[in-house]
């Protein structure tokens, strides 16, 4: 009987010839990494645990991107610890302020995660390295601390689902309208425990930006893994990244899955999660009349250059609405750089928006954009969750870039085609 | 976490109880867990932390602890007296947190069902049976693999590897 990609990855790294969902394993770790909210306990954990060297300084990543550069006293705290931390064990992979990006724009970026790797992460998101071929889930301090004290962790190997995308979508349709909609139809604990295998033309037709974004939100459908075969774009997105060979796993035509899927992608809208679940899905036209006091574009789910290039084709030559705050956050100072290279940060400061250093900030409510009580946020981040973005009595609607874009410039929720025509 | 019996007061919630509204990320500064406690399910239920008393039950339906990789959010509801948390289902790394943190966790739906706010509820962890003493039902909730009973019996996942490091 034939293994999905998820369980050729999960029996490579536990010294086995196959495993099957349902099995608890120990599996051996490519690579573990904690940003300053998660690693503090985790470092905590670690000496309780009695150990004293991390399994490997190249394989432990920390990065300080959600409260850094530090919004007061106690992250500047979480920060030093993390920073001494990093100095002790000789840590390959700790970046600076300055250098640091929002985690999971930066590592795949540093070619730090790579096809077949296993990774986890003190970080929900850390599903994101799927888009790439790996296997990739987030986990809490405790089990980082395992894993840097050990090099492994322990696992049960997942049900598949496979979901299938069929159909080619329209010109302003990104990886965040496809997650949407498969949010939207399946819950968001409809993949709970699962690896989420996706597939089919409308994917191979797909940016690998854009499949990061998708394998991103595999979390807020409950998944352990979302996954995504390598192809030439892959190859090619690597080719500049990659500084260490990596292996190529293909599901095999008969790997059993719990659940199949189709969806036909050819007329979907731009869409938009409302308050306060990711799967409370809506296409953006049929909103009505929605006011939004800010706009956020970036983060670990549309940090990448391609949705700055998206954001910035819109507000090139237009301005934000007065009411509206934009607030645009790239994934990485390289992204930034070229952004600047390309001219549009220019773009974004003459349309009136903010471009802010990388960080997590935003999006957990954290520093550099927490909303009021009453106030409506328009995102492209991954959670609208109540309070997510900062008062309680605040709503988070969530989008791609492009729906962002276009509602900065008319001051609520907007279909790009509205602003842009066609 | 095995081998106590546990009795308290009920407090019942929905589906979906997100890390979010469990421990905002406005306090996750802290590592604390009384100082955690002090904020747990703020955001949902503004008075719970002052209103729970030591032992008492969370009680809550599909996807609990569903979002963020916070361990925080065990923490936070240990920290405020809170003695376990009984479920329709868990989202995944809330499940291995909790687990990993030693905050006892029952998967039982009938229970869910057959809960309202208040109600006092007696738990043993080592049968996986819950009595609703108010209503008089009884129920029993999914048993833990042998494997997570092994961390379990550490005294969670810290005690786990200090053994294979052979630390004591």
């Amino acid at each position: 009987m034939g293994m999905t990609i998820t369980e050729k990855i999960l029996a490579s790294h536990s010294g086995r010839d196959e495993v099957r969902p349902g099995e608890l394993i120990n599996a051996r770790v490519d690579l573990a990494l904690a940003n300053d909210i998660t690693a503090p306990l985790a470092i905590e954990a670690f000496r309780a645990m009695g150990a004293e060297r991390v399994f490997d300084s190249a394989r432990v990543a920390l990065v300080p991107d959600h409260f850094a550069p530090a919004r007061d006293i106690a992250a500047a705290q979480n920060c030093a610890m993390m920073r001494e931390f990093a100095r002790e064990q000789g840590l390959e992979n700790y970046f600076e302020v300055g250098r640091v990006g929002i985690e999971h724009v930066l590592l795949p970026e540093e070619g730090l995660v790579l096809p077949g790797d296993l990774v986890v992460g003190a970080d929900s998101h850390t599903c994101t390295y799927g888009a790439l071929g790996a296997f990739s889930t987030g986990m809490g301090s405790t089990d980082l601390a395992m894993a840097m004290a050990l090099g492994e962790v322990w696992l049960r190997v997942p049900e598949s689902m496979l979901l299938e995308y069929e159909g080619e979508p329209g010109p302003w349709i990104c990886g965040k309208d496809l997650i949407l909609h498969t949010i939207g139809a399946i819950g968001v604990d409809g993949a709970r425990y699962r690896a989420m295998e996706f597939r089919g033309p409308a994917i191979d037709s797909l940016s690998v930006e854009g499949r990061l974004t998708m394998a991103n939100m595999a979390v807020e459908a409950g998944a352990k893994n979302g996954i995504f075969h390598v192809d030439e774009k892959t190859r090619a997105w690597l080719e500049r990244r990659a500084r260490r060979e990596y292996q190529i796993y293909q599901s095999d035509p008969d790997a059993e899955y719990v659940e199949r899927l189709r969806f036909d992608v050819g007329g979907l809208e731009p869409l938009v999660a409302m308050p306060h679940l990711p799967s409370n899905v809506r296409p953006a036209s049929e909103l009505g009349d929605v006011a939004v006091d800010q706009v956020v574009i970036g983060s670990c789910t549309n940090g990448w250059l391609e949705d700055m290039e998206t954001a910035a084709g819109i507000l090139e030559g237009r301005e934000v609405h007065p009411h509206v705050r934009c607030i645009v956050f790239p994934g990485t100072p390289r992204i930034k750089r070229e952004m600047i290279r390309r001219g549009w940060m220019d773009v974004f400061l003459a349309a009136g928006a903010v471009v802010s250093t990388p960080t997590c900030g935003p999006c957990l409510g954290g520093h550099m954009g927490v909303i009021a009580a009453g106030e409506r946020a328009l995102s492209t981040t991954n959670r609208n969750f109540v309070g997510r973005m900062g008062h309680k009595e605040g709503e988070v609607f969530l989008a791609g870039p492009a729906v962002a874009a276009a509602t900065a410039v008319t001051g609520r929720i907007t279909d790009p085609r509205e602003v842009m025509g066609g | 976490m095995t081998g106590a019996v546990l009795e308290g007061n009920a407090w019942r919630y929905g589906r979906d109880v997100d890390t979010d509204v469990i421990i905002p990320a406005r306090y996750l500064t802290a590592t604390d867990e009384r100082e955690l406690g002090a904020h747990c399910l703020e955001d949902l239920d503004p008075d719970f932390s002052t209103k729970v008393m030591e032992g008492d039950i969370i009680v809550a339906e599909e996807n609990f602890g569903s979002g963020s990789s916070r361990e925080h959010a065990p923490l936070a509801i240990k920290g405020c007296g809170v003695s376990c948390v009984i479920a329709s289902s868990f989202a995944r790394i809330f499940y291995r947190n909790a687990i990993n943190v030693g905050l006892p966790i029952l998967e039982c739906p009938e229970a869910v069902e057959g809960t309202r706010t208040g109600d006092r509820l007696r738990v043993d962890l080592e049968n996986g049976t819950i009595e609703n003493l108010s209503t008089g039902n009884a129920y029993r909730a999914q048993p833990f693999p042998p494997f997570m009973r092994e961390i379990i019996a550490a005294g969670g996942l810290v005690g786990y590897v200090r053994r294979r490091l052979g630390a004591g």
